[in-house]
C-alpha cells in the first residue's frame, strides 16, 4: 500500500455550545431587536446554525445612547490603569473561551478549525493584552501629555475575520477609553455576541460595548448616526466610499481598510521553495478571502516556469474540506453570494485568454467550495489582474527587471499590502520604499502581530490599526 | 587548468547536471547557484506541517510503515557479537506476540561486525547496513575510509553509510568531496550507499542543500542527515531541506533517490511527523522502505508500544516490549 489516506480529525461542534438563538447586546443586556430576523448558516453544509435577532433603526439609537451614557459616566473618565483591568481579563476569558470560539468561527465562518484555533482566535486574545497595556501609558503614546478620547465608536467589521477584525476595533477603542457600538457582518454575528457574553464575564460596565447583528441597512444607521464620534470600517472600498461621502461634512473621525489587490514580487534569487510556501500561505490562507491576499504574483520571467512547476505540486498538496476536520487547509467560501462572485471572476479570466489550472483534489457535495486555482499567463489589462476576487485564485504575471517589478506592482487603485523574495538585502529595502503599500513583507506573507501598524493606502483605505500608530486613530492629541 | 571530475557516467544525467561536474569549477557554480533556503520559512513551514493529527487507521499504517523503515542502530565502542545477535533477533521479530509486526528495514552496525549481523539475519530478507569511512568524524585518509568499505561490503554489508569530509566541504574543496563520494560509490559494488552529511555541523540550510545536491550527483543511493553523533542530528527541518532535494532531483532527471533522518527521533509522534513531512514534501511515492528509513535505536519499542495501544484499545507498558 502507497497511499497514505488521513482518516478524518474533525474537532467536534458541540464545543462551540452553538445555542438555537442569539440576541443583540445593548447597554450590558442581551434584548430582543426589532429588526428582522436572519438565519446564519454554515457554509460547509448550508445547514442553518442559529436564528439571529437583528437591531432596526432604533435599537442603533438605544445602543448609541447606551454607549454615550456609558463614556460620559464612567468609561471616559475611569483611570487607564482600572480600565486596563478589564482589557486585560476579556483578553484571559478569550484564552479560557479559546476551543468554544475556534469552533464557532470554524462553523459560522467555513475557514479551517487549524487556522480559526492557531491564528485568528489566539491573535484577538493578543490584541486585547497588548492594547490592555497601553492604558494607563497613553501619555507615551507620542500624542502629547493630553490625548483624549474621542467619545462614541461606530464599528462594522467583515466576514472573513469575524472575532479577529472585532479584537482589532474594539482593543484599541477601550484601551482609548471609548465606548463601542459594533456590527458584525451578516454572515458571521455569532463569535462577536459570544464575546458580548465574555464582556459580561469580564463585568464590563454596561454600554461600553454594544453589539447589533444585521445588514448593511444597520451599518448605514449606525455609522449615519448623529451622536458618533469616530466610524471604523473594514470591508470592501465600494462600501467604504459610501460611508466617507457621508461622513463628509460632520465632526466624525474616520478610519477605512478597505479591499486590495496586493503584489507578490518573487525574483529569480529568492528561496523559491520558501517562496512558494509564501505565494500558497499568501493567496490561499483563508480561501483568499484575506484583504491584504497576495492575489498577484509578480515572478520574474527568468524563474516562472520552475517556480509554477513547484507552486502547481505544492498547490495540489492542500487538502480541502470539512472545516473542522484539524488536518484542513482550505475550508468554504464563506456564501453563496461570494462563490458566485469568485466563479463569475475566473470565468473572466478564462474568456479573456489566460492560463487555467484548478487543483484536481475532489469538492464535498454540500456546502460551497472553490478549488484552489492559479492563472498563468495573465495581463495587466486582465479583470483578473485587476480586480479584487476575494478568493482562492491567484494571478501570474511577469517581469523582466526590478523597475518593471515596481511599475506593475503599483499599477493598481488599492495599495494594501506586497511581499517581496529575494535573498538581496539591499534590494528589499529598496523595493520596501518603492511600493505604494501600508504593507510589506520580505520573504514571507500574511505575518500579524498586535504591535505593528497595519492599513493602506489609495483605495485601500486610511488610518492604521494596530502598534502606537494605531491608537491615533481613537484619541484626540 | 581544471581537473576533469573522476569516473562516474554522466551520460544518463541531463544536460544541465552533467555539465554540472564537468570540473570542480562548475562544481561550486552549480552548487551555489542553487536557491537559497528561507530559514524562517522552512521552520514555519515544517511546524506547520507537524500538527497533522493522524488517527485511527492512518495512524496504524503510520505505525507499520514506520517500523518496516526502521534502522536499527547500534553504534558504540562496547557493542559485541552478543548485542549485535540481539539487535539481529529483535530486528526480525520486533514483537514477539504480535507475529503481524512488519520487520524492520535493516540493522547497522560497525564494519566489524557487519559479518556478525549477516550471519544472524541471513534469510529474513533484513539488511545491512554497515557504516564507514572513518565513522563518525571522516576525518582519515582516503585509503583507509576505503579500506573501511571494502570491509563493510566484503563481510556481506548490503548498505554503506558513509560520512562526507565536512572540513572540506566547509573549506569549499566541493570536488575532493564529490569524488570521494564516487570512489566510495565505486567499492560498494552492489551495496546500496547512504552519504550521510552531518547536518549538525554544517550550520546552515543552504550548506545542507549543496551538500544534498553534491551527494546525488555522486551517486549516493539515499542522503542520510546525520551520525546521531553529532548535536543536533536530524531535525525536522533538516530534513525537509532533503526531502526536498529528491524531489526536485526526480523533476530533473526522473530518478527516486532516498532521505534516512537518523539520531534523535525517539517517539511515534515524531515518527509521525516525518512520515507527514515524506508524504507531503517529496511526496506518496517515497512512502515505502526503499526511499525512506529513520536511523534510530529507541524509536523502535515506541512504535511497537503505539501499535498496541492502537489495537488493544490501552497502554500497555514499557515492560511489554522487548529491552535488546
Amino acid at each position: 500500500m502507497n497511499m497514505w489516506e488521513y482518516a478524518p480529525a474533525p474537532e467536534s461542534r458541540d464545543i462551540a455550545n452553538l445555542k438555537p438563538a442569539y440576541r443583540p447586546f445593548i447597554g450590558g443586556e442581551f434584548t430582543d431587536g426589532s429588526g428582522e430576523p436572519l438565519k446564519t448558516i454554515n457554509p460547509a453544509t448550508e445547514e442553518v446554525l442559529a436564528e439571529v435577532s437583528t437591531a432596526s433603526a432604533s435599537d442603533v439609537d438605544k445602543a448609541v445612547r447606551a454607549a454615550r451614557r456609558a463614556y460620559d459616566k464612567v468609561w471616559g473618565k475611569m483611570p487607564g490603569a482600572e480600565r486596563a483591568k478589564y482589557i486585560f481579563r476579556i483578553a484571559r476569558l478569550i484564552q479560557e473561551r479559546a476551543r468554544e470560539l475556534a469552533v464557532l468561527e470554524t462553523l459560522d465562518n467555513g475557514k479551517p478549525i487549524k487556522e480559526s484555533r492557531d491564528a485568528d482566535v489566539p491573535t484577538a486574545a493578543a490584541h486585547f493584552f497588548y492594547h490592555a497595556g497601553w492604558a494607563d501609558k497613553l501619555d507615551y503614546a507620542g500624542l502629547g501629555p493630553h490625548a483624549r478620547p474621542l467619545g462614541v465608536a461606530a464599528q462594522v467589521i467583515p466576514w472573513n475575520f469575524p472575532l479577529l477584525m472585532l479584537a482589532w476595533k474594539i482593543a484599541p477603542a477601550l484601551a482609548t477609553g471609548n465606548t463601542v457600538v459594533l456590527k458584525p457582518a451578516e454572515t458571521t454575528p455569532l463569535t462577536a455576541l459570544v464575546f458580548a457574553e465574555i464582556c459580561r464575564q469580564a463585568e464590563l460596565p454596561p454600554g461600553v460595548v454594544n453589539i447589533l447583528p444585521g445588514a448593511g441597512d444597520i451599518g448605514a444607521e449606525l455609522v449615519n448616526h448623529p451622536d458618533v464620534d469616530k466610524i471604523a470600517f473594514t470591508g470592501s472600498t465600494e462600501v467604504g466610499k459610501l460611508i466617507q461621502r457621508s461622513v463628509a461634512g460632520t465632526h466624525k473621525r474616520l478610519t477605512l481598510e478597505l479591499g486590495g489587490k496586493a503584489a507578490n514580487v518573487v525574483f529569480d534569487d529568492a528561496p523559491l521553495d520558501q517562496a512558494v510556501d509564501g505565494i500558497v500561505n499568501g493567496i490561499f490562507y483563508n480561501q483568499g478571502h484575506v484583504c491584504c491576499a497576495g492575489s498577484r504574483l509578480l515572478a520574474q520571467e527568468s524563474v516562472v516556469d520552475e517556480l509554477l512547476e513547484k507552486l502547481r505540486y505544492r498547490v495540489s498538496t492542500l487538502r480541502l474540506g470539512d472545516p473542522l476536520d484539524k488536518n484542513t487547509d482550505i475550508g468554504a467560501i464563506n456564501s453563496a453570494e461570494q462563490l458566485a462572485k469568485i466563479r463569475e471572476l475566473t470565468e473572466s479570466g478564462e474568456s479573456e485568454g489566460a492560463r487555467r489550472w484548478t487543483s484536481p483534489c475532489p469538492l464535498p457535495d454540500r456546502g460551497f467550495f472553490f478549488a484552489p486555482t492559479v492563472f498563468s499567463g495573465v495581463e495587466q489589462s486582465m479583470r483578473i489582474a485587476r480586480e479584487e476576487i476575494f478568493g482562492p485564485v491567484l494571478s501570474v504575471l511577469t517581469f523582466r527587471t526590478p523597475d518593471e517589478a515596481v511599475a506593475k506592482a503599483n499599477n493598481t487603485p488599492y495599495g494594501l499590502s506586497a511581499g517581496v523574495w529575494t535573498e538581496k538585502g539591499s534590494r528589499i529595502l529598496w523595493m520596501a520604499g518603492k511600493l505604494r503599500a501600508g504593507v510589506v513583507w520580505a520573504n514571507t506573507f500574511n505575518r500579524f502581530d498586535p504591535a505593528a501598524p497595519f492599513g493602506g493606502y489609495r483605495e485601500s483605505g486610511f488610518g492604521r490599526e494596530g502598534g502606537r500608530t494605531g491608537l491615533e486613530a481613537y484619541l484626540d492629541g | 587548468m581544471r581537473t576533469r571530475l573522476g569516473g562516474m557516467a554522466t551520460a544518463t544525467l541531463p544536460a544541465g547536471l552533467a555539465d554540472a561536474i564537468r570540473d570542480d569549477a562548475s562544481l561550486r557554480r552549480f552548487l551555489h547557484g542553487l536557491p537559497g533556503v528561507d530559514q524562517v520559512g522552512i521552520e514555519q513551514r515544517a511546524a506547520s506541517l507537524g500538527t497533522r493529527s493522524i488517527k485511527k487507521a492512518a495512524k496504524l499504517w503510520a505505525i507499520d510503515t514506520a517500523i518496516s523503515m526502521v534502522d536499527l542502530t547500534t553504534l558504540e565502542g562496547a557493542d559485541t557479537h552478543g548485542k549485535v545477535r540481539a539487535l539481529a533477533a529483535k530486528a526480525r521479530r520486533p514483537d514477539p506476540e504480535r507475529p503481524d509486526t512488519p520487520p524492520v528495514a535493516a540493522v547497522c552496525v560497525y564494519p566489524d561486525l557487519a559479518a556478525t549481523a549477516v550471519e544472524a539475519l541471513r534469510g529474513s530478507g533484513i539488511g545491512v547496513a554497515s557504516v564507514a569511512t572513518a565513522f563518525p568524524s571522516g576525518r582519515s585518509g582516503r585509503d583507509v575510509k576505503l579500506a573501511d568499505v571494502a570491509l563493510a561490503v566484503r563481510s556481506g554489508a548490503s548498505e554503506v553509510d558513509m560520512v562526507i569530509d565536512r572540513g572540506a566541504f566547509l573549506e569549499g574543496r566541493y570536488g575532493q568531496v564529490f569524488e570521494e563520494i564516487q570512489a566510495v560509490k565505486a567499492a560498494c559494488g552492489d551495496a546500496h550507499l547512504k552519504v550521510i552529511l552531518e547536518t549538525g555541523e554544517l550550520g546552515t540550510y543552504d550548506n545542507v542543500r549543496r551538500a544534498a545536491w553534491l551527494a546525488l550527483l555522486a551517486g549516493g543511493d539515499f542522503v542520510k542527515t546525520s551520525t546521531g553523533k553529532v548535536s543536533p542530528a536530524a531535525t525536522l527541518p533538516g530534513t525537509h531541506v532533503l526531502l526536498q532535494a529528491v524531489r526536485d532531483w526526480y523533476t530533473a532527471t526522473g530518478e527516486l533517490r532516498g532521505v534516512k533522518p537518523a539520531g534523535g527521533i525517539r517517539t511515534t509522534k515524531d515518527a509521525i511527523r516525518y512520515l507527514v513531512a515524506v508524504h507531503e514534501v517529496a511526496g506518496p511515492e517515497w512512502l515505502t522502505p526503499g526511499l525512506f528509513r529513520f536511523g534510530a535505536s529507541s524509536l523502535l519499542n515506541d512504535l511497537l508500544l503505539q501499535r498496541r495501544t492502537q489495537l488493544d484499545g490501552h497502554y500497555s507498558g514499557p515492560d511489554y516490549v522487548t529491552q535488546d
